[in-house]
């Protein structure tokens, strides 16, 4: 309890001092998250949805809340964490927003701090309205100290052509912890594509604690990447959570593959009849990296259709934790729902769990769930080197191939190709 | 090359899986160009013999020789024997996860030129040849960009290790029931490619169950295998004289041999 009290007791603080000019909504907002967060405390390993991952090095390590970057970074400091080149761009470290290092445009790609202000109704409405709290500690927590983050807003019908890039830096201080709050509104029939990526400046301890909103109108369309490459000293613990209205399609993915301990609570709602959804996602762990996807597609409406795809690739001593939930609600009829969760061990000291939840109230749908875990299989490596493939190279084209599959979904082709550049890099250490 | 040394030749090969042997001393010889087809009944070892060949790591070779232009194949790993030219279309083409066929073919393809001392080929120049290959065979790109195998059809799947044949031009091609689950359109399909990837410098071996592969592949010679022997051997007829009479009484025939 001691670091709850400790938290709290920075949250009062905070909220006297720096936070005390907030309208009052967001003063009620941040209020209701500190008393969850109080109320909760740290998960444990006895609770399910914790039941394979311990964040007891969150919970009895020491963090301070980030300050304002001492110096800020410039471009070419940054440049090699910018998978793209062209695009509005959103820069923060240590969860503050950095004008020099961004390209906002007008108040539709924006810091949400400076939005806060000037489209108070359009936040209020939103904020804070998918991402739940009630036995979330980590979500409480984020909406206690919402102040900054990235703000995406596309107006009806429009069409951002360039990904907006949205990246979270730590810079090479001390133990520090941020909450980035990131807000991304894609009205009726407007179309967007996005990449937030969260990375480091150096290889040091820090914690982030991060929640991503997303809300799609009826018949919008959102193309959304998000790239999570801590170092490897970090606590990454994130929430995402959309919600779609009729006839919208959300494409999420995810790599992961940084950070010591990452969890990351991944929250669909189909709330309009006719959705369509794809989660998309792979996690790279080697050393002691211990990665915890936790989803849940909530098929609230008849006729929505979901694809799930998780790919892990362990080596080493690392541990990957797949939860796939699926809700299947009264009278959502029509459901189509796929899920698959493959796990590659490339060690024998490497460890997947992977648990499939399938909670289906509505009788007229169609849902089906698979999962592996294992080593490369024998009869692929013999069908390659009967090719002429030496085993080693065979090993490592298998290998890509379990990450190559999930970033074959992606259509942004330049951002493809800097992610497989990415992920050759680490299977040749590996 | 000497032009009377055989290809390969097998000679009271041995071979166990799993501890049961299943291969009792196979004698075989294929020279260049020759077809050679492999029947037999269920269970007689015809796969197995067409795996040792390649290098299949699950058996255990107890006795006899392989030697495959010269050199002890036996020897050889499975990417080494590739290298040599030794080809195996696979009974059960197994599903590559996340690669594309064109990828896979092209490191394929560039691993057996850097033995051969011949430059690799990048994307395009591979498209190229691979261009070509379809031309050759009369087939067309449409399962280049899919992964290996994955989610195709029983017939896709035997027409790709037909490709992969094609792409890779080895001078001993085994085809492992290659006719398997195919209707007669699909046969026919493969049947043709094979014929037109026929030529003095490529022999084949064929294993299969039916004669009917036979009907549209004519073998120069017809061996039959039968509780781990070749307890037969002949021309074309042999192949139709199986299909009359079945497998039946050759195994009588090889108990009291």
């Amino acid at each position: 309890m001691a670091h709850v009290d400790q938290l709290v007791g920075s949250y009062r603080a905070w909220a006297s001092n720096g936070a005390s000019g907030a309208p009052d909504w967001l003063k009620d907002l941040r209020e209701g998250g500190i008393a969850r967060f109080h109320d909760l405390g740290f998960p444990n390993m006895k609770q399910e949805a914790w039941r394979f991952t311990s964040v007891a090095p969150i919970a009895e390590g020491s963090f301070e809340l980030a300050q304002p970057p001492a110096r800020v970074p410039t471009l070419d400091d940054i440049r090699p964490f910018l998978l793209l080149e062209a695009g509005y761009r959103l820069v923060f470290v240590d969860g503050f927003y950095q004008p020099s290092l961004s390209t906002p445009f007008f108040d539709d790609v924006q810091s949400l701090a400076h939005v806060v202000s000037h489209r108070q109704d359009l936040v209020r409405a939103h904020l804070g309205k998918y991402a739940a709290t009630q036995d979330r500690p980590f979500s409480a927590l984020n909406t206690a100290f919402v102040s900054d983050g990235a703000f995406v807003h596309v107006p009806a019908k429009a069409s951002i052509p360039e990904p907006i890039q949205l990246l979270f830096l730590a810079s090479d201080a001390k133990p520090v912890v941020a909450h980035p709050r990131n807000l991304v509104v894609v009205e009726r029939e407007a179309r967007a594509s996005i990449v937030e990526t969260y990375a480091a400046l150096g290889d040091h301890t820090y914690w982030t604690n991060a929640v991503t909103e997303i809300v799609l109108a009826d018949g919008a369309r959102l193309d959304h990447h998000r790239v999570q490459r801590e170092s490897s000293r970090a606590y990454h613990v994130a929430s995402t959570q959309s919600h779609q209205g009729r006839d919208s399609k959300l494409n999420l993915h995810f790599v992961a593959f940084g950070g010591a301990l990452a969890r990351h609570d991944i929250g669909a709602v189909m709330a309009g009849p006719g959705g369509t959804l794809i989660l998309n996602g792979l996690y790279l762990l080697a050393g002691q990296q211990h990665a915890d996807h936790h989803t849940t597609i909530d098929h609230a409406a008849d006729h929505c259709e979901s694809h799930e795809y998780f790919n892990g690739v362990l080596d080493d001593k690392s541990r990957g934790v797949f939860t796939g939930r699926i809700v299947v609600r009264p009278g959502a009829q029509k459901t189509d729902s796929k899920q698959t969760n493959n796990n590659l061990l490339l060690s024998a000291n490497a460890h997947a769990d992977s648990q499939p939840q399938l909670e289906i109230y509505a009788d007229d749908v169609k849902c089906t769930h698979g999962s592996t875990v294992g080593p490369l299989d024998p009869r692929a490596l013999f069908y390659l080197r009967s090719r002429g493939v030496g085993e080693g190279e065979a090993r490592r084209l298998l290998t890509y191939g379990f990450a190559a599959e999930i970033l074959g979904r992606m259509d942004i082709a330049p951002l493809r190709a800097q992610l497989d550049a990415i992920v050759r890099g680490r299977l040749a250490e590996q | 090359m000497a032009k009377d040394r055989a290809l390969l030749e097998v000679k009271g090969l041995r071979v166990a899986v799993a501890g049961n042997e299943i291969l009792k001393g196979v004698d075989l010889t294929i020279r260049d160009g020759e077809v050679h087809a492999i029947m037999g009944p269920n269970g007689s070892g015809k796969s197995t013999l067409a795996q040792v060949l390649a290098g299949h790591p699950a058996y255990e070779v107890l006795g006899g020789s392989a030697t495959y232009d010269g050199k002890d194949l036996l020897d050889l790993d499975p990417e080494e024997r590739a290298r040599e030219g030794v080809f195996l279309a696979f009974q059960y083409p197994v599903e590559i996860r996340g690669i594309t066929n064109s990828y896979f073919l092209r490191s394929a393809l560039n691993a057996i030129r850097r033995t051969k001392g011949e430059p690799e080929l990048d994307p395009l120049d591979f498209l190229q040849v691979l261009e070509r290959k379809l031309k050759t065979i009369g087939w067309d790109d449409a399962m280049m960009n899919r992964p290996v195998n994955e989610g195709f059809s029983g017939g896709e799947k035997k027409r790709n290790e037909i490709l992969q044949l094609a792409v890779l031009e080895p001078r001993l091609a085994i085809l492992d029931e290659t006719d398997s689950g195919l209707d007669i359109d699909a046969l026919k399909t493969v049947a043709q490619a094979v014929n037109q990837l026929r030529g003095p410098n490529r022999s084949f071996l064929i294993v299969t169950h039916y004669q009917r592969l036979l009907n549209y592949i004519k073998p120069d010679v017809v061996h039959v295998l039968a509780d781990g022997r070749i307890v037969k051997t002949g021309g074309p007829e042999l192949a139709l004289e199986l299909e009359a009479k079945g497998y039946d009484w050759l195994r009588d025939g090889a108990m009291v041999s």
